[in-house]
């Protein structure tokens, strides 16, 4: 075990994993001699090389159309986007070709990629450095969606990730980057994909809540429930980890315990994977509500640059959706 | 810096057979006799396919078509040169590279009909074909995906020191997306073992090929990208068997990717779905009608004295059974089973799909197509 913040444990998912397996390849711009943008690659250039650490031209739709023809070949490439913001010129590749390559050759073909990107705003990065594109993705038939939130859980998804055998979008929260630091194993092991984590358990209480968040909001939920703890509301924070396939069980069970539901995220209100949520804990625990579902989200324009702070979901916003559930 | 010259590869025209049928001794191949009795057979095969399924798509048996009519000669002639391990990303109109590999016709036909003898279980149009036996995918009807995959795939080869190639296949018209620019970009700074086609025939749907660019070829766009290029005659297998030949053997010996424009005429309609008297002339159709690419063959094998009439109506009687008797059997298979619906969107079936894979099961049916 050793303390690692979030890029240090990807890192280290990567080299153990390349070290493993000499079919993974790393792409995308600037991960080569400069380690990525964030230094997320950093070492892997040295360590593997020219032809399984690749510096490619700038063209996201050329990074993941290439990335797939090295896939069905056999190889399992971990395409890096620099930005979430600047996945949609790959996005045609990944929607009609990505998600659908198994499918549309009745199983003959896998196209398998795991393409990290930097997700969420709070970092000062405006319009194109700041969007929480997940539900676009989760919409997609045959993607696998993944969104940790802790060192631990990114070094075990990440090498679960590139294990799978279906193509994954790994969202990395780079507003906790370096922010959020744990305890990591040395070593191989993974986290299983589709599987949501108790966070912060309820303490048995008049009024509970259960809090969906995932990512950065993970840490604004977990300062908002301190918050109102301390009037006597007890919240059950359930991190999901994987948004897709949603673990709908750990869902549903938690709801069941508390009776109310907030859900947190930064991506726009409209059609974001909240009102998925909700509409699934609505159809399963419809008779365990004792309040409407409350959502804390990104509103419904672009992500602003001055104002993010107003636009994220942080727990000053949190606070009084729980403090509403709580009392209806 | 060259001046630009007609003699360059990319602004001339390479072709092998001239007007009277024989083969230009300064550029032929010399291709051995079996390989072209070969390719001959499979274009006439293909022909009659083709004309076969438009049929069936007339009579509402199939639900839709897209012959290569007038198209034949490149993915004949690259099916030919194709090795066992090289793949194959084509676009609509080269699915029968497939067939001049070994794919059996029986597959290949239940694709259009899309029912249990598909090995894509039903999930495409008709004309979207792959077959992981024979290392060909699907191209997709957004147009253009398919390049940098192959480009993507030569990497792969090339890392593998396979001695493979990949061939990537397009229309005019996927000319203009950015993934062309992608995978030409992307096959020239990495130098992979690939050979990207563009059958120019003229015509995307409606819209011409100088609508399409402003550029004086379509070859020539290979300069920009560090790529040889080179223009050839798309009606003339022995021409496409030798660019093809050459640039094979340049991929293979680590010299990179090579850009090829066959220039050529789609005869019938885009699909079956398309009419053509809107937007082009009987006379131009008439005019490519003459540069037919199994005629010019055929013109070629008569003066080789390899074909004669009575050899065609044999080989036609033969072909039109195998044909026949294929369709026949594939027609009676019947549709995918319900629950396939399901399989294959992820190796294994989340409970999402479960739970609509249930519910679709104990469910009523739906009215069948009309």
């Amino acid at each position: 075990m050793s303390e690692m913040n979030m890029v240090q444990a990807i890192n280290d998912a990567l080299r153990l994993e390349m070290r493993r397996d000499d079919r993974v390849v790393v792409l995308g711009e600037d991960v080569g001699k400069v380690g990525g943008v964030f230094r997320v690659t950093a070492g892997l250039h040295e360590e593997f090389g020219e032809d399984r650490v690749l510096d490619t031209p700038l063209s996201e739709g050329g990074i993941i159309g290439t990335a797939i023809g090295m896939a069905l070949y056999g190889l399992v490439p971990v395409p890096e986007i620099q930005f979430a913001d600047f996945i949609f010129p790959g996005y045609d590749q990944i929607v009609s070709e990505l998600a659908k390559y198994r499918y549309r050759s009745g199983g003959e073909y896998s196209a398998k990629l795991v393409i990290r990107t930097p997700v969420g705003g709070g970092i000062r990065g405006g319009l194109y450095h700041s969007q929480s594109p997940e539900a676009l993705f989760i919409h997609v038939a045959g993607l696998k969606v993944v969104c940790p939130a802790t060192p631990y859980d990114a070094k075990g998804l990440l090498l679960a990730s590139i294990r799978d055998p279906d193509p994954v979008l790994f969202f990395e929260p780079k507003r906790v980057y370096r922010a959020a630091k744990g305890e990591v194993p040395e070593g191989d092991y993974t986290v299983e994909i589709g599987k949501a984590r108790i966070a912060r358990e309820a303490q048995k209480a008049a009024r509970m809540v259960t809090v969906i968040a995932w990512g950065a909001m993970l840490y604004e939920a977990i300062a908002a429930a301190e918050e109102v703890k301390k009037k006597g509301i007890e919240c059950e924070i359930v991190d999901l980890r994987t948004l897709w396939p949603l673990d709908i069980d750990t869902i549903v069970a938690s709801v069941e315990k508390t009776g109310r539901v907030v859900v947190v995220h930064e991506a726009p209100r409209t059609c974001g994977f909240g009102a998925e949520l909700v509409s699934l804990i609505t159809e399963r625990a419809f008779l365990h509500l004792e309040a409407p579902p409350e959502r804390v989200t990104g509103f419904d324009t672009p992500f602003p640059y001055t104002l993010e702070m107003e636009y994220l979901p942080l727990a000053h916003r949190i606070v009084p959706a729980l403090e509403k559930v709580a009392g209806f | 810096m060259t001046p630009v010259s007609e003699h360059d590869p990319d602004i001339g025209l390479f072709t092998v057979l001239r007007e009277d049928g024989s083969a230009d001794p300064k550029t032929d191949p010399n291709v051995p006799d079996a390989v072209l009795l070969r390719g001959y057979r499979e274009m006439r095969r293909l022909r009659m396919i083709d004309a076969k399924m438009i049929v069936l798509q007339r009579q509402g048996r199939v639900g839709f078509y897209g012959a290569c009519t007038g198209q034949e000669a490149t993915p004949i002639a690259t099916g030919l040169i194709a090795s066992e391990g090289d793949w194959v990303y084509p676009a609509l109109r080269e699915q029968s590279v497939m067939l001049v590999r070994g794919f059996p016709l029986d597959a290949f036909i239940a694709q259009v009909f899309g029912n249990s003898g598909d090995v894509q279980k039903g999930r495409q149009m008709p004309s979207h074909h792959s077959g992981r036996s024979v290392n060909q995918v699907s191209w997709s009807s957004c147009i253009g995906p398919q390049i940098p995959q192959a480009v993507g795939t030569a990497f792969a080869m090339k890392k593998a020191k396979s001695g493979n190639v990949a061939f990537g296949f397009m229309g005019d018209g996927a000319t203009s997306q950015p993934d062309f620019h992608a995978a030409m970009n992307f096959a020239g700074v990495w130098k992979v073992p690939c050979i990207l086609v563009c059958q120019n025939n003229h015509w995307s749907i409606s819209v011409p090929t100088e609508k399409q660019t402003a550029s004086r070829t379509i070859a020539i766009k290979a300069r920009a990208y560090g790529l040889p290029g080179v223009r050839v005659d798309g009606n003339d297998l022995l021409a496409l068997y030798k660019v093809l030949s050459d640039a094979k053997e340049r991929a293979k010996n680590g010299g990179g990717a090579t850009f090829v424009e066959a220039l050529t005429y789609r005869i019938g309609a885009h699909s079956t779905s398309d009419d053509p008297t809107r937007y082009r002339s009987e006379a131009e159709v008439n005019a490519w009608k003459k540069k037919d690419p199994l005629d010019r063959l055929r013109k070629h094998l008569v003066l080789r004295g390899l074909v004669s009439d009575a050899g065609d109506v044999a080989m036609d009687e033969e072909l039109s059974a195998e044909v026949a008797a294929s369709i026949k059997r594939v027609e009676a298979l019947p549709p995918p089973d319900r629950a396939s619906l399901f399989d294959d969107v992820y190796a294994t079936l989340p409970w999402h799909l479960r739970e609509q894979r249930d519910a679709l099961v104990r469910g009523p049916s739906p009215v069948p197509h009309g």
